[in-house]
């Protein structure tokens, strides 16, 4: 048990955070503000990293930050301060105006119409108030690790496991009035064990992980290690193979990483800076019809799910792609305002940033192959479980990464492979995509099912 | 000399961080250290023609952390009293289990940094918000005037003014005010339905005259232009196996990539390495000798000392072609028996220290960079890049070009589109056969992520020639 105490000073509710904001809001408008909105967030985080069954680092912290936005006309500015003290505030105040009278007036800058502001603010069941004490979730990540030592002998080291607990309150209000608050909490647990060859002494490492808003909807720390070992050990003898045009077949994590692709291009601040390779495609085919891809904030329980958007906007269901023909942009008031459309609720906020667009729970809807069946109807060709590398160019699509994975022979995984790439433009990858699996699970905010693209080159010896 | 940075910066007394290393160095913890930092961000940038968003942000914590063999425990607090402290020490001493038996630590004596890398004075790195706007106006109008086709000018200054103080449980009490600053320009260029990109940048730990000196931020703004329009004319990229040219400066990630994560000492500590038996042994051709070195003047990467007070230096890490050493933080050297070499480095004082690269690069070698080219039949000239990354374990990694060319019978022909290359990190040293006699360092853009942490790391290298490499392009 950690028995490090605490502080005596009464616990700051979110009332008394909506009462700093009013202050600071006001002081805003006596510094000449037309308008402003303000951000203050505080966090609770612990993390345990074991390594070969003893902690190699515990970290534990509470942490909180305010950020202010003001709009002088249409001139603005942002910053943000972790010292809530009122002098620091005051000066926080002062700067802020003072900058916002240095930059350009632009257009199309403000906050969203009064009138749209959220006015529900639904439980979208995103907190959990379990309190684990150290040992506990030191035990977490013990587990987790031994079960992946246990799984298998060729598994001889780790880069450890971490089990990490956090959990939060925002509160975003603005000077139309707009008060918002939400509390989240987030639980997950990760193995990363190191497989190694007796033969050639040659090392793999790989990973496993979880991640929950709710602890007691966790999976066994067991079952997180044993998929771990499963992982790292099946890479034992990787290869490199001949370069080759085939067909790709991505597994859950790598194909959301593509779709990961899909929504940054669908981005409103990378269209209206033409630096997308989705530009001027609303309405159009952008992918196969297999295709149907949702941006939905209102999940319950999601990783991604939040009441009101970074802006204070309320939060929905968004289809952004049906049927391979592209619906909606992910906007903001702002980049939505440039592109002449209504902001889709994805505004995201990072204290002390101006908001930008975010994904809620973003998610290619799943088709009804299972992963073995989609491998099993290729002959020859490549099944990708890992990308590395920043190769994707956003504004032309042009895509070539570092990838390992395994030959597909015959329907069969033949040999794990690495040291290899491949290559393509994400516009025609879309469009070649030819089979969607039946197995979308949520592990973050970005979720795929397994998908084949008909053929990419895959470069090697 | 810098002025020494006291701790009353903070609003903490010696005798306070006496006490709260007293408290956290019980029996076990072998080493503890507070980190207090305040930092001042300010950015501004500009689309579109015009400088819309400026930005500021402050922060200011201390970062607790007590060692015990191979344990760390570690606590922040965005909070400097007493109690705080108390607080974080109690959490970071946790994993010593062993609550009773406080030994004294030494008080603390205040000591400054043995030298100044960036003797810069704060009015001179902060300036004020409009001479910022006018920089980048200036560029804006610069890049659009490069060609009609260039469509959209993005460009960011950001700058940085961080102050540190360490005290450590072996009685060193060390400040350092480490300022940065970069300027970033990315242009779009289009004709008709071709749209491209290019990119270009550069700062250190300089003042704002920097880049106003020759004009500098004009040519930032040019370079970037070239590189977009160049790429109006770019053909698809070859895929497999083939020689590679790259150019001096920043295509040095490559050394950074391929093995300078990999010389990490935690890693090697913990057998998860690549490289982790390869001590002495030959890990690259003899014309390869390759350095850390931290204390390089202005540069992104240097630093005056480390984040556990070690004063930065310079560690071969590769001489002629044999591996020499690893970089190393006071954990990890303690805990191999290896010198210390000044790499403790962290984000922030939210994070912990790990070992981490400074400014890596390749000594100059004595070939000419014509005579490189020249020598290749067919292969790839790559002169600038995107980002990398490693697969520590395997050793394999990747770096992915912005700016590449064909060469052909030994000259420099097509601009090809971006691709990525990949290789073995203890291999591709082994095949580099010619080395140039023209080093450059980069500009001044790196920042390394590891573990979730972002610090500012500085790359260089001379023309060289990889005999192979694989080329993740799309055409055979």
């Amino acid at each position: 048990m950690l028995q490090a105490q605490q502080k005596t000073e009464p616990t700051v509710t979110a009332n008394g955070y909506a009462q700093l904001a009013t202050d600071v809001l006001a002081q805003a408008k006596a510094c000449g503000a037309t308008e402003a909105d303000i951000v203050v967030a505080d966090g609770e985080t612990f993390s345990v990293q074991v390594r070969v069954g003893t902690v190699d680092r515990l970290t534990k912290a509470r942490e909180k930050r305010l950020g202010l936005r003001v709009f002088i006309g249409k001139r603005s500015a942002t910053t943000s301060t972790s010292d809530f003290s009122r002098a620091s505030l005051n000066q926080l105040v002062a700067d802020t105006c003072t900058l916002a009278g240095a930059v350009v007036e632009d257009d199309v800058s403000g906050l969203p119409d009064a009138g749209h502001m959220a006015v529900e603010q639904p439980d979208l069941d995103l907190y959990d108030d379990t309190v684990l004490d150290t040992d506990t979730q030191i035990d977490w990540a013990k587990r987790g690790e031994a079960a992946a030592f246990a799984t298998d002998p060729r598994v001889t080291n780790s880069e450890g496991a971490e089990f990490d607990s956090s959990s939060g309150r925002v509160v975003l209000a603005n000077s139309h009035g707009f008060v918002g608050s939400y509390r989240s909490s987030n639980f997950s647990l990760s193995v990363s064990p190191i497989a190694t060859e007796s033969t050639t002494g040659g090392m793999q490492r790989d990973a496993w992980y979880q991640v929950q808003r709710k602890f007691a909807r966790l999976a066994s720390a067991e079952s997180i290690g044993q998929e771990a070992a499963r992982r790292a050990i099946r890479r034992l003898g990787a290869r490199k193979v001949a370069t080759k045009r085939v067909p790709v077949v991505f597994d859950q994590e790598t194909a959301g990483s593509l779709l990961a692709n899909v929504c940054s291009a669908v981005s409103g601040y990378g269209l209206y800076k033409r630096a997308s390779f989705l530009l001027d495609q609303l309405g159009q085919t952008i992918a196969s019809d297999l295709i149907t891809v949702y941006d939905d904030g209102r999940m319950v329980g999601g990783l991604g799910s939040r009441p009101f958007d970074g802006e204070g906007l309320a939060t929905r269901k968004n289809t952004i792609v049906e049927r391979g023909v592209l619906k909606s942009y992910l906007l903001d008031t702002y980049s939505g305002k440039k592109l002449g459309l209504p902001s889709t609720g994805n505004a995201s906020r990072s204290v002390g940033e101006s908001p930008s667009v975010g994904p809620t729970n973003f998610y290619l809807v799943p088709g009804e192959k299972s992963q073995q069946e989609i491998i099993g109807s290729v002959k020859e060709g490549l099944f990708v479980t890992e990308l590395i590398g920043f190769g994707i160019n956003m504004v032309t699509g042009d895509y070539s990464r570092g990838a390992c994975g395994f030959w597909i022979e015959n329907g069969e995984l033949a040999y794990p492979v690495e040291e290899i790439t491949i290559a393509g433009n994400l516009k025609q990858m879309l469009k070649d995509i030819d089979v969607i699996g039946n197995d979308l699970v949520f592990r973050g905010r970005i979720a795929s099912p397994t998908v084949k693209i008909a053929e990419m080159m895959v470069a090697g010896n | 000399m810098p002025e020494p940075v006291q701790l009353t910066t903070f609003g903490v007394t010696e005798i306070e961080a006496q006490q709260a290393l007293d408290r956290v160095k019980v029996r076990d913890v072998e080493y503890a250290d507070l980190y207090f930092e305040s930092r001042t961000s300010e950015s501004v940038s500009m689309e579109e023609g015009i400088v819309k968003r400026a930005a500021k942000s402050v922060s200011q914590g201390v970062g607790v952390r007590a060692t015990a063999g191979e344990k760390t425990g570690f606590a922040y607090s965005d909070e400097l009293t007493k109690r705080d402290l108390e607080v974080a020490a109690d959490t970071a001493r946790y994993i010593a289990n062993s609550p009773k038996g406080h030994s004294t630590v030494p008080v603390p004596t205040q000591r400054r940094p043995t030298r100044d890398l960036y003797p810069i004075e704060r009015a001179k790195a902060e300036v004020a918000t409009p001479e910022r706007v006018a920089l980048l106006n200036e560029i804006d109008a610069e890049a659009r005037r490069y060609d009609p086709r260039i469509k959209n000018v993005m460009a960011s200054f950001n700058t940085e003014y961080k102050v540190v103080v360490v005290a450590t449980s072996e009685g060193t009490l060390v400040g350092d005010i480490q300022p940065l600053s970069r300027l970033q320009i990315t242009c779009i260029a289009e004709d008709r339905d071709n749209r491209q990109v290019g990119s270009f940048g550069g700062g250190g730990r300089v003042a704002f005259a920097y880049y106003r000196e020759d004009n500098r931020h004009l040519s930032y703004a040019r370079e970037a232009a070239r590189e977009a329009i160049l790429n109006l004319s770019a053909v698809d990229a070859p895929a497999g196996v083939m020689p590679v040219v790259l150019a001096g400066g920043w295509p040095g990630i490559l050394l950074h990539e391929a093995i300078g994560h990999g010389l990490e000492a935690d890693f090697n500590r913990k057998k998860t390495s690549a490289f982790s038996s390869l001590i002495g042994k030959r890990v690259a051709s003899d014309v390869c000798t390759i350095v850390d070195d931290g204390t390089l003047p202005f540069r992104r990467g240097s630093l005056n000392m480390d984040d556990e007070g070690t004063p930065t230096g310079s560690t071969t890490l590769i001489e002629k072609g044999i591996l020499r050493g690893y970089i190393t933080d006071k954990l990890n050297a303690r805990l191999m028996g290896i010198p210390l070499t000044g790499n403790g480095r962290r984000e922030n004082y939210q994070s912990v220290v790990l070992p981490r690269m400074t400014n890596t690069f390749m000594l100059a070698g004595e070939s000419d960079p014509h005579d490189i080219i020249r020598s290749v039949k067919k292969g790839l000239y790559a002169v600038s890049f995107g980002g990398g990354q490693v697969d520590i374990t395997n050793g394999k990694f990747v770096f992915s070009a912005s700016e590449a060319y064909l060469i052909e019978d030994g000259q420099v022909t097509k601009p090809v589109k971006g691709a990525t290359l990949i290789g073995n990190g203890p291999e591709i040293l082994t095949k580099v056969s010619m080395v140039g006699h023209d080093l450059k360092l980069d500009n001044g853009i790196g920042t390394c992520g590891k573990d979730g942490q972002s610090v500012p790391v500085g790359v260089g290298l001379p023309t060289i020639k990889v005999d192979e490499i694989t080329v993740g392009g799309t055409q055979r």
